[in-house]
């Protein structure tokens, strides 16, 4: 466990399987090689996110089941300490035991203790996330204690000795003849006549089960919710293994994440149905139980609770990401997520894969931690997640909200006075982005090199390789050709040409413009590519010497203006130069393109119109777009 | 107060030191129905089939017969010591109930592997949602312990008409947390392997449902039938 001083106060990071082994991006990288796995994932995202769609779209009262749920979990988050405190007092009233965990090892230990007390060797499982972000099957078996999952997918995963990609069907990543394939290979006592048909695969599972179900004396569950006012608790399930273990065992042992609890009985009418509906697109999941405390003469009369924080603090802490704790796990992000889609579920190296494991894992562990970093970038901030997810979690404003935290992590920022590293190619360009967008005249002049842009595509038409920090871009993409002059320029010629615009309603006349044209094109794509070809050699010259200065006087004035924040230099006069002034290392390649191709090469001054006049000073974007 | 719980409270604490907000939920959902009874029923039976449970319209005078027909010439199957007895066929050589006493430590129960062995179960119910077709069990004594309905592989479920409601708002305010809930829906499934669902896993794998039609009104709002909640 981690602890980080985030100035006041201190928190404390989880550990166990939520912090990846390596960077999302390496991951995934490989992941998109896997055929099979896309056309699995594809195919069960689709299936399921239709079937949503449809369920979701039978009641009237959707969007305000969502408030109520948003706002239920509000309460619980802003309640917490008294909830847990009145939860464990309820629970202990009606004869449960309620053990509290600050880490997964810890809950492990507890959990390991009470299954000796038991005299156990084996356990049967419950599908639970809580007890796979512990690791708590390993921690197990390290002390001698074989745990035996009996989710049909999570045994497949199990057997298989794989992981989980899906929180909902874990298995969703081998086919019907790859899991025959490992029945046949490690299921004790199955027939060898087994085909690969999914009935048939359903009903060996069955048999080689029920033996355990009927005979073994502990069982482990997580639970889906706590109820603070009642110390109830619920699982909701598909398969009857939950009711098997929840039932028969004599001892059960329940691994619950502190922020799992709702306020009142009442709560569950609103999760009953947001959640069957947000995750297999049921209107309900075939079985959920509820039990408080002990049941003399029904069910296990030893109960445990094992309440895990393990980060969860640390997650509430953080104003913003807090709202990640609201998440009922029905993995509806998952399925409308066009990153999870591709890349899979393993990518995300946590237990917590796809939107809602991009913000949870970190903010679990901490985004200093460093294979979780990537995570928040592992999103295209499309926005379907928020719209899926049943208690409103706004998945993009927290993975914005962690990238910044990310880039100040990275930057010392935020743990107190460590010295920030030297300025890299991102904040070169985001320096030369900020002085360009805020300065008409300087925005002008970078959108001259644009046809360097016709150059780099080439005969294709297309850049498929971009140089230094962009090149993520264009891994698995090309960017399209960039036009060979910017809207703003286009518009201004066009307009002191006289054209008016054409009156609603009425045809441009297409013939007639592409004849007045004819062999124009050959001849501007002929002068652009010299130009360009200039420019580039230019801009070389220019990134060169800027790379060179870069260390002795362009860090200081990078950094300055990072920090500083908010305005460029909104004094700085295009084509000006200034030698003895410190510039931002980007804007100085900018600077020195523009000065090397200079004026006269500026296709505007030969093109097939006039040369407009250079603007000079702040020219405002408005006035460009007047009338 | 042990020390981790200690730790753990206080950095809860810590971490709320903003004092973030914490309004009354809304609750502008639908929390009673405005649907007649019949239409209610013709949801839940829709709602049923399409889960694959099988449905059975009966009345008080029919009832036996139909779970007679259902258990078929030869059956040993269990009863919770709470039921109705005269919604149920007479006993025969071939078919025979079994009465468990609700108690899995006490004389007249059955125990797993008994269980185990029995061709079906049938009980009562608590509440059925037809919105989503659900139905509550309570472990009252017309239901019986958990495990009865569990273990044997056909269970038989008897839903008076007086204890179906559309919402499940409604159906969750006429069961109680004071004994174990199971609320079924549909006979036990998975879609573990290609997405294909295929029913019946560990549950009991065939689900028959008699829709009762027990004389009793119409329970329309919430709290009003014979069977409601206890808390």
């Amino acid at each position: 466990m981690s602890v980080t001083q985030l100035g006041m106060p201190k928190v404390f990071h989880g550990s166990g399987n939520i912090v990846a082994d390596e960077p999302f991006p390496d991951f995934a990288r490989r992941e998109l090689k896997n055929e099979q796995l896309r056309a699995n994932l594809g195919f069960a995202t689709h299936t399921i996110r239709s079937k949503r769609a449809s369920v979701v779209g039978e009641l009237p009262d959707w969007q305000e089941l969502r408030t109520a749920g948003s706002e239920i979990k509000q309460r619980v988050m802003a309640r917490l300490p008294e909830l847990l405190e009145q939860f464990e007092e309820n629970v202990t009233a009606r004869g449960g035991q309620v053990h509290w965990a600050r880490d997964a090892e810890e809950a492990n230990r507890i959990a390991l203790d009470l299954i000796r007390a038991e005299g156990a060797e084996e356990i049967i499982k419950i599908k639970s996330m809580a007890t796979q972000e512990t690791g708590l099957n390993e921690y197990l078996a390290e002390h001698g204690v074989g745990a035996v999952e009996t989710d049909l997918a999570e045994e497949i995963v199990q057997m298989g000795e794989d992981k989980p990609s899906h929180i909902l069907v874990p298995a969703i990543h081998r086919n019907r003849t790859e899991i025959r394939d490992i029945f046949l290979k490690r299921m004790p006592g199955v027939d060898p006549g087994l085909t690969d048909n999914p009935p048939e695969l359903a009903d060996a599972s069955r048999r080689h089960l029920r033996e355990k179900f009927f005979r073994t004396g502990v069982a482990v569950s997580g639970a889906n919710f706590g109820v603070a006012d009642t110390g109830t608790l619920a699982v909701v399930e598909s398969e009857g293994n939950g009711r098997m273990c929840l039932t028969l065992p004599d001892t059960l042992i329940t691994f619950m994440g502190i922020e799992k609890l709702v306020p009142t009985f009442e709560d569950l009418e609103v999760f009953f149905q947001l959640l069957p509906r947000s995750s297999t697109g049921e209107r309900m999941n075939p079985y959920t139980s509820l039990w408080s405390g002990r049941t003399e003469g029904d069910g296990p009369q030893n109960l445990h609770v094992i309440l895990l924080d393990n980060g969860r603090t640390a997650a509430l802490a953080d104003e913003v990401g807090r709202q990640a704790l609201h998440c009922i796990r029905c993995s509806a992000c998952m399925n409308v997520c066009p990153v999870y889609e591709r890349a899979g579920g393993h990518a995300y190296g946590s237990t917590y894969p796809g939107p809602i494991g991009a913000i949870l894992s970190p903010l679990l562990t901490g985004v200093e931690d460093r294979s979780n970093n990537s995570l928040p970038y592992a999103s295209s901030l499309c926005g379907a997640c928020y719209e899926a997810c049943p208690v409103k979690i706004n998945i993009p404003d927290v993975l914005v909200h962690l990238r910044g935290k990310d880039v100040d992590a990275r930057h010392g920022k935020g743990e107190g006075g460590r010295k920030r590293r030297m300025p890299d190619q991102m904040d070169a360009m985001m320096a030369g982005a900020k002085a360009a967008f805020s300065n008409a005249s300087l925005l002008s002049l970078a959108e001259r090199g644009l046809p360097a842009g016709k150059l780099a595509a080439g005969r294709k038409h297309r850049i498929s390789k971009l140089p230094g920090v962009v090149s993520g871009w264009t891994q698995y993409r090309d960017v399209p050709e960039p036009p060979a002059q910017s809207f703003r320029h286009w518009w201004k010629k066009n307009r002191q040409n006289g054209t008016r615009q054409r009156p609603a309603g009425e045809r441009a006349d297409v013939e007639a413009m592409i004849e007045a044209n004819a062999g124009l094109a050959d001849e501007l794509h002929e002068r652009f590519a010299a130009e360009a070809e200039e420019q580039q050699r230019a801009a070389d010259r220019a990134a060169l010497e800027a790379k060179v200065e870069e260390k002795e006087e362009v860090q200081a004035g990078v950094s300055r203006e990072l920090d500083a924040g908010g305005d460029g230099p909104r004094d700085t006069e295009a084509g000006s130069t200034e030698p003895e002034r410190p510039k931002p290392a980007a804007e100085k390649i900018a600077r020195a393109a523009s000065e090397e191709a200079g004026p006269g090469s500026d296709l505007s001054d030969k093109g097939p119109g006039r040369a407009d006049p250079e603007p000079k000073g702040n020219a405002p974007m408005e006035s460009e777009e007047e009338r | 107060m042990t020390e981790a719980k200690a730790e753990i409270l206080r950095r809860v604490r810590a971490a709320l030191a903003d004092g973030p907000s914490a309004p009354e939920p809304a609750r502008e959902y639908r929390r009673s129905s405005d649907k007649p009874l019949d239409a209610v029923l013709e949801m839940l039976v829709d709602r049923l089939e399409d889960y694959k449970a099988a449905v059975h319209r009966e009345d008080l005078g029919s009832v036996a017969g139909r779970i007679e027909q259902l258990l078929g010439r030869s059956s040993r199957y269990v009863i919770p010591n709470g039921l109705d007895q005269s919604w149920l066929p007479r006993d025969s050589a071939a078919r025979v109930r079994m009465v468990d006493s609700g108690h899995a430590r006490k004389a007249g129960s059955l125990t797993v592997r008994e269980l185990d062995a029995v061709d079906a179960v049938v009980t009562a119910s608590s509440v059925s949602c037809a919105e989503t077709g659900t139905i509550f069990l309570n472990a009252r004594p017309d239901e019986g312990r958990r495990a009865i309905t569990l273990v044997p592989d056909h269970h038989i479920c008897v839903v008076p008409v007086s204890t179906v409601v559309e919402l499940v708002p409604e159906a969750m305010r006429r069961v109680g947390p004071e004994r174990p809930i199971t609320m079924i829906s549909g006979p036990s499934a998975t879609s573990d392997i290609e997405l294909q669902r295929v029913e019946g896993v560990h549950g009991p794998r065939r689900l028959d449902v008699i829709i009762l039609d027990d004389g009793d009104e119409a329970p329309g709002g919430d709290g009003a039938g014979g069977a409601s909640g206890d808390r």
